[in-house]
């Protein structure tokens, strides 16, 4: 952003004070995340950086955190990943069959009480989160369904399907209805229609919204907190017995993980959404 | 045009009109039927549970069941400044003896105790009495309760007893808000030394709402600037942006906590430059720093995202308009592109701010005892004292706050301006 040449000094100083506000903030926001990188490589056991990382010692980087995770003994790091990927896939399937279908309801004009119903079904996403632990508690306690896989599942659906019904309601508020005229004019039956023309079409904003869903359920730790035993322990649950109790360069390890896989994500959200801009006409 | 006005029929001979309503009304239903299993699951499992807080955090009947004749008898005492008639007695003397007989007295002795300080002491002379049979119910029960202990004696441990009678209570929420029913049954505040929970609340919207003020200061100006960059560097920067939002919270925090601590990389840098001395590293997490700066940098992003949405849609054009009208650039900004950004303004305020007070698992990692929010005061409740019913009350409490907000910012600003990135 280069200034014009005619501008005042007095603007060019507020200018260059503006950009190295700017500087400060995008480093706050993103230099936190590689602290954890360098630390999760550290030879010693503490969260300090040693005199021999600072001084680039190889000695003093080691993959130990990296083997405790995967190899460690007491480690309950395995256990925790399978649950939480396993939560994760079937909430995220069951978000977007629930979202999508309702999100194409709600995209229809002959929708009656819309607002009321959007209201509703993004409740979860408003109400916070501690809140909804709480009834989704006692929901799941009386149902018997308190420390299951299933009873964390439908909290995580309940928790997730705001996302997909946002994102496909946008995707579909661009949508040209002719085109589902145009399949069932050509003698398409509607369920047809819905997987040959429909989906393909809102597919971007689908899979968005499942990505949402995925890391909501992934991340989620509040809810889970109140529902799971032993047994179903996941990523953020460790994550939070560790980060109480002792913080333990193995939590960086596995930390540093999670931020790669954030970054897959992001990556595929990031593409996803110019496909579907693109899929929509929006042009930039 | 016709003079006369005929009814247009289908093919079929059916009037249009008929014909397109009941079109219309199966649209109706389809469109229903799509929303509905996600509408009914959620009202099954959410809706519904919400509903039922509300019913544990007012729910007071445990001991309207367990002393049926006794408030029945009590329908008859009159003159509450006098003791309760013989019935009374009695009834309560029946009704404790059947409490005996299920194992259930100390239940109701602990539930009195709480009405009224001393009562565990009374119940669990009554209970010895009954236990070896000294009370002789053919004559006043009356007067050999009155002989078990002075207390008995004293009408205002009926009157504790006559005002659990209701089955439902307001206690819960008035005790969320550091006060109680006082003996004379007027509402009162708790001693000045234990109001914790009227802090609690202050704080948790002070932290919200300075959360939301830095948030913004800082979410402003790089929204601004990702907005105005050419793609190319914008999308760059996006990164910035995006990927402390995709990323684990829990990891988000784990990093402060290794920044902020002691021997963290921030105070290495303000010794480093000579801010402060080696030997007294200011404490910068346990407390509500700590709170204050993760906070912020973990809800940012919800700031800039709805910011960025807005901003990318105003033209530069009506900038330099402004200033080709005569308006200095801080005029042009004030009066023109300022204006345009307040539903992005509303949309990340609101958010931030409905994140940050309901906001649990940072403070509870950084946050220390002073940096403790309402949240957790609930998970304490649900998790430690097993108080479900003040859970709830001070969650619905929360809620109520959360929606009144949700409600003002819908007026004034319009909640279709949200958006996810």
């Amino acid at each position: 952003m280069a200034l014009p040449s005619y501008t005042e000094t007095r603007y060019r100083i507020w200018h260059y004070i503006y950009l190295t506000i700017c500087t400060f903030v995008f480093f706050f926001l993103i230099a936190p995340l590689f602290v954890i990188f360098p630390l999760s490589f550290n030879a010693e056991e503490f969260l300090v950086f040693s005199e021999g990382m600072k001084n680039l010692d190889p000695d003093a980087f080691s993959l130990r955190w990296y083997k405790d995770m995967i190899y460690g003994t007491k480690n309950p790091w395995g256990l925790a990943a399978k649950n939480s990927f396993i939560i994760a896939i079937f909430a995220t399937i069951g978000s977007i069959i629930l979202g999508t279908l309702a999100a194409l309801g709600l995209s229809s004009r002959h929708m009656p009480y819309k607002g009321l119903i959007m209201a509703t079904l993004i409740s979860p996403m408003i109400v916070p989160l501690i809140i909804s632990g709480v009834a989704i508690f006692f929901f799941m306690a009386k149902a018997g369904l308190a420390a299951t896989h299933t009873g964390i599942v439908l909290a995580h659906i309940i928790l997730g399907t705001p996302f997909v019904v946002i994102t496909v309601t946008a995707t579909l508020s661009g949508f040209d209805h002719s085109v589902t005229r145009a399949a069932a004019s050509l003698g398409s039956n509607p369920v047809n229609t819905f997987m040959k023309i429909t989906l393909p079409l809102i597919l971007p904003g689908v899979i968005s919204g499942g990505l949402f869903a995925f890391v909501t359920s992934f991340d989620e730790v509040v809810v889970v907190l109140f529902l799971a035993g032993l047994e179903n322990t996941t990523i953020p649950i460790q994550m939070w017995t560790g980060l109480r109790e002792q913080l333990s360069p193995t939590i960086l390890a596995v930390a540093t993980c999670l931020i790669l896989l954030s970054t897959l994500i992001l990556i595929s959200a990031e593409l996803l959404r110019r496909r579907s801009e693109r899929l929509r006409g929006i042009n930039r | 045009m016709s003079s006369e006005t005929k009814q247009i029929l289908t093919t079929d001979g059916i009037p249009l009109e008929v014909s397109l309503k009941k079109a219309e009304k199966k649209n109706k239903i389809k469109a229903f039927l799509l929303v509905a299993p996600l509408l009914l699951f959620l009202v099954i499992t959410y809706i519904f549970p919400i509903g039922d807080m509300f019913m544990r955090s007012v729910d007071d009947r445990m001991v309207t069941n367990m002393l049926p004749k006794t408030f029945k008898a009590m329908e008859k005492w009159e003159n509450l400044e006098e003791l309760p008639p013989e019935e009374v007695y009695r009834g309560f003397y029946e009704d404790y003896k059947v409490l005996v007989e299920k194992q259930e007295h100390g239940k109701l002795g602990q539930r009195l105790n709480k009405e009224k300080n001393g009562f565990n002491t009374i119940t669990k002379r009554l209970f010895r009495q009954i236990k070896r049979n000294k009370i002789d119910e053919s004559i006043s029960i009356k007067e050999q309760i009155n002989k078990i202990h002075k207390r008995w004696r004293n009408v205002e441990f009926w009157l504790a007893i006559k005002r659990t009678a209701p089955p439902y209570t307001m206690a819960k929420y008035l005790k969320g808000m550091d006060m109680y029913v006082a003996s004379d049954g007027s509402i009162a505040q708790v001693d000045e030394d234990r109001r914790i929970h009227r802090i609690l609340w202050l704080r948790t919207l002070e932290i919200a709402f300075f959360v939301t003020l830095f948030s913004f200061f800082m979410g402003y100006p790089i929204a601004h600037l990702l907005a105005t960059l050419p793609m190319k560097y914008s999308n760059l920067l996006m990164i910035c942006v995006l990927l402390p939002f995709w990323t684990s919270l829990l990891v988000r925090t784990a990093s402060w906590m290794i920044l902020l601590q002691q021997q963290g990389v921030v105070n290495d840098f303000f010794v480093m430059i000579g801010l402060v001395g080696d030997d007294n590293r200011p404490e910068m997490m346990y407390n509500k720093v700590g709170t204050y700066v993760a906070m912020t940098q973990i809800l940012l992003p919800f700031m800039v995202l709805p910011l960025y949405s807005v901003m990318k849609t105003i033209s530069p054009s009506l900038m330099r308009a402004g200033k080709s009208l005569g308006g200095t650039p801080f005029v042009a900004f004030w009066k023109v592109y300022f204006p345009l950004t307040i539903p992005g303004i509303g949309a990340g305020c609101l958010l931030v701010f409905i994140l940050a007070i309901g906001y649990y698992i940072t403070p509870a990692l950084v946050g220390g005892a002073s940096g403790t929010l309402i949240s957790n005061q609930i998970a304490f409740h649900m998790k430690t004292t097993l108080d479900w019913s003040f859970a709830s009350a001070m969650g619905l409490m929360l809620l109520t706050g959360v929606l009144v907000i949700y409600w003002i910012y819908n007026k004034l600003v319009g909640v279709d301006n949200i958006k996810l990135g």
